[in-house]
């Protein structure tokens, strides 16, 4: 306990604090890019990408080995893996494009093909004399034991190069996510931004095998915006608060990882990311569960005890069990189904704003606000005391039950 | 392009005058064609209806002309030019339901995207931006909403939003693909005032538009597709029930008409009209065709 919290307080020693920040930073970049990503509704190409990554990290190794090279360059290790992402997304793009298949299904079918073939290729690693302590399986789920400075280094300036670039792209990629026949019209280059946003996923894809490994990555791109949008509507704020997210997920994760070796370190950023998700969905105002569960019912309950007002002005017995229940715990109805004195005063109140509801949607001078009316809403909310005031003028007098 | 889809001499002068012109434009959906080689010559400062069935080829048309669906074959010109060089002058208006509203803006921001190409990547949003867009907010009436998120407006209210969005690029031309589509009553008004008063800025307005009964009292030209050029021209001249029979085939109810409209009920299709373009005789298509 001790050591996580030296960890996450920075003070566990040079190599371990350089592993944290670039995992901030990583987990930045990642939530930015992601945003955009999720806004244009694909995220699903993220893991596409991701898994077809694997066999570009096999092949790169192979080829720095038989150039003479020790064979575990990071740097070369994430150009070969950038090399077969790119023919990954390539691929799926081809299929959508010139085959009736849709992008899923080619992204289930690219995704399993390249990973399987990654797989193989590992597996030979494994049997040449240099792959066995070459640990290219840690980028599957990665790990940040063991990790050198220049590869903490290397990540750390990935991930601040995707986060200025997604800056600079910002307005493009928004217009793009939020209405691509506009951008299109518009004259922007619309495939060219898509080009760039997979581009950037692919970098931080790429930037982030070390660290998270290739089959979390997704959830790195994914989880971070997912959780902010709970909390803001504007696409800015999503992006910032998700960058946010994902750089507090890199970084507890990294230094919870780092406190406790054994454990992978991509599927505790990932732990971490999806904790703060849970909790964005549970309690955030406006879109969260709760939030929403309570409006809900407020909205339930408005209704019900409307319509046995409504029941009430115009002398009907209310059947409903629930209107019946709200009636009463509001003090509007008696045991015995009778309404009180303050019940027969609301009554007639809720009766009368019908009745003005009634004369006002007939009055073709007040049409926009008829195209108000839902059945809830008071007159008073749509119109102005003079408006009502003359309404008032051409109701019929002592004639409750005018009730369609 | 094969030779014959050269403009010619007469064409091209019309190309020169033109607000927008279509020449020779085909797309297609897979191997069957959505519009075929039609031509369109769009005067400065009308108020063009482009009007055709369901499936027409109507909005296609609009997307193909703008690049944002590919085309087989054709070009576009705007004020003479091609289209590509003329960007900055036309303000398009997609159909409301090809976004999704649930998108995290309010509703300013999305008018603001009118100003994005202008702004470039980098480009400071200053105090005259921010004026502009709260100004073409106004002029559709949605001046109270600007801070409201884009997911809990009507649909009409969309369509006002999408509209301010394009007044904000403050262009020439303006594209608009179903601006009436679903639409409450009052939207429908407010929209069509601002056309109006676009067109009597000088601007040139082309709408796609399904309501037969409503051409003539918001437009002054018309354009009548069905997959290929049917008419085209002052609405006087070209919205005749001859050529809405051409169009509409078989589909077509007179009492999609308005009754106090001039137009008589819709006679017979004539077998020598079938081309697509009336002869000189039949005295029913004007304009430019």
């Amino acid at each position: 306990m001790t050591e996580l919290f030296a960890a996450l307080s920075l003070q566990m020693g040079y190599n371990a604090t350089l592993v944290a920040v670039g995992a901030a930073l990583l987990g930045a970049a990642a939530g930015v890019t992601g945003t955009f990503l999720f806004l244009r509704k694909r995220a699903l190409v993220s893991d596409a990408i991701s898994h077809a990554t694997l066999p570009g990290v096999g092949i790169a190794f192979m080829v720095m080995v038989a150039l003479g090279g020790e064979g575990r360059s990071l740097i070369g290790l994430m150009t070969g893996s950038a090399i077969s992402a790119v023919l990954g997304l390539l691929c799926v793009g081809w299929l959508t494009r010139h085959t009736r298949l849709s992008e899923d299904a080619s992204i289930g079918a690219v995704l399993s093909v390249f990973f399987g073939f990654g797989v193989v290729l590992l597996t030979v690693i494994q049997t040449m004399s240099a792959g066995r302590q070459a640990g290219l399986e840690s980028f599957l789920l990665g790990a940040t034991a063991g990790m050198l400075r220049s590869e903490a280094v290397v990540i750390a300036l990935g991930g601040s190069l995707a986060v200025v670039l997604v800056v600079l792209l910002r307005r493009p990629m928004t217009l793009a996510a939020f209405d691509p026949e506009y951008t299109a019209g518009a004259g922007w280059p619309l495939a060219r931004i898509d080009f760039a946003m997979m581009g950037l996923v692919t970098a931080v894809t790429v930037v982030g095998l070390k660290i998270v490994g290739l089959i979390l990555i997704v959830a790195l791109l994914i989880i971070p915006p997912v959780a902010a949008r709970f909390w803001s509507a504007r696409s800015g704020h999503v992006a910032a608060l998700a960058g946010l997210i994902g750089g507090i997920s890199g970084f507890v994760g990294a230094a919870i990882s780092a406190s406790a070796p054994s454990l992978p370190t991509g599927p505790i950023i990932v732990l971490v990311g999806s904790a703060i998700f849970v909790v964005s969905l549970l309690v955030a105002p406006e879109r969260g569960v709760l939030a929403t569960l309570v409006r809900r019912q407020r909205f339930h309950r408005a209704v019900h005890l409307r319509q046995g007002l409504l029941s009430l002005a115009n002398g009907q017995p209310i059947y409903e069990p629930l209107t019946r229940r709200l009636l009463q715990r509001e003090g509007l109805l008696r045991g015995d189904g009778v309404p009180t004195a303050a019940g027969s005063k609301a009554a007639s109140e809720m009766g009368r704003d019908e009745q003005r509801w009634q004369i006002l949607r007939a009055d073709p001078a007040l049409e926009s606000a008829a195209a108000q009316y839902d059945g809830l809403t008071d007159v008073g909310a749509v119109l102005t005391p003079d408006q009502i005031a003359a309404i008032d003028a051409k109701l019929p007098r002592a004639t409750p039950e005018v009730m369609p | 392009m094969t030779q014959n889809d050269i403009p010619s001499m007469a064409q091209r002068s019309d190309i020169a005058t033109a607000a927008l012109a279509i020449r020779g434009m085909t797309v297609s959906y897979g191997e069957k064609p959505a519009v075929f080689s039609v031509d369109l010559t769009v005067p400065r400062g009308a108020m063009m209806a482009i009007i055709g069935p369901n499936g027409a080829g109507k909005s296609t048309l609009l997307k193909a002309a703008l690049g944002v669906v590919p085309t087989l074959s054709g070009e576009a010109y705007v004020f003479g030019k091609p289209l590509a060089q003329m960007r900055a002058r036309i303000a398009y208006v997609p159909q409301r339901a090809s976004v999704d509203w649930d998108f995290p803006a309010r509703v300013i921001d999305v008018v603001a995207m009118g100003l994005y190409r202008e702004l470039g990547l980098l480009g400071r949003m200053t105090g005259a931006h921010r004026a502009r867009a709260a100004e073409s907010l106004a002029r559709v009436g949605m001046s109270d909403f600007a801070h409201r998120q884009i997911g809990q407006l009507s649909g009409g209210q969309q369509q006002r939003v999408f509209l301010a969005r394009a007044l904000a690029q403050e262009a020439d031309l303006y594209l608009l693909d179903e601006p009436f589509a679903g639409v409450d009553a009052a939207t429908e008004k407010a929209i069509i005032a601002v056309l109006q008063a676009l067109k009597d800025q000088g601007k040139t307005v082309v709408a796609v538009h399904h309501d037969l009964a409503t051409v003539k009292d918001y437009f002054d030209h018309v354009f009548l597709i069905n997959k290929s050029r049917i008419a085209e021209g002052p609405v006087e001249a070209a919205f005749t029930p001859d050529n809405l029979q051409k169009a509409y085939g078989g589909r077509l109810v007179t009492a999609q008409l308005d009754p106090a409209s001039q137009i008589t009920p819709v006679v017979p299709p004539r077998k020598d009209l079938a081309s697509g373009l009336a002869p000189k005789g039949s005295g029913t298509v004007g304009g430019a065709g």
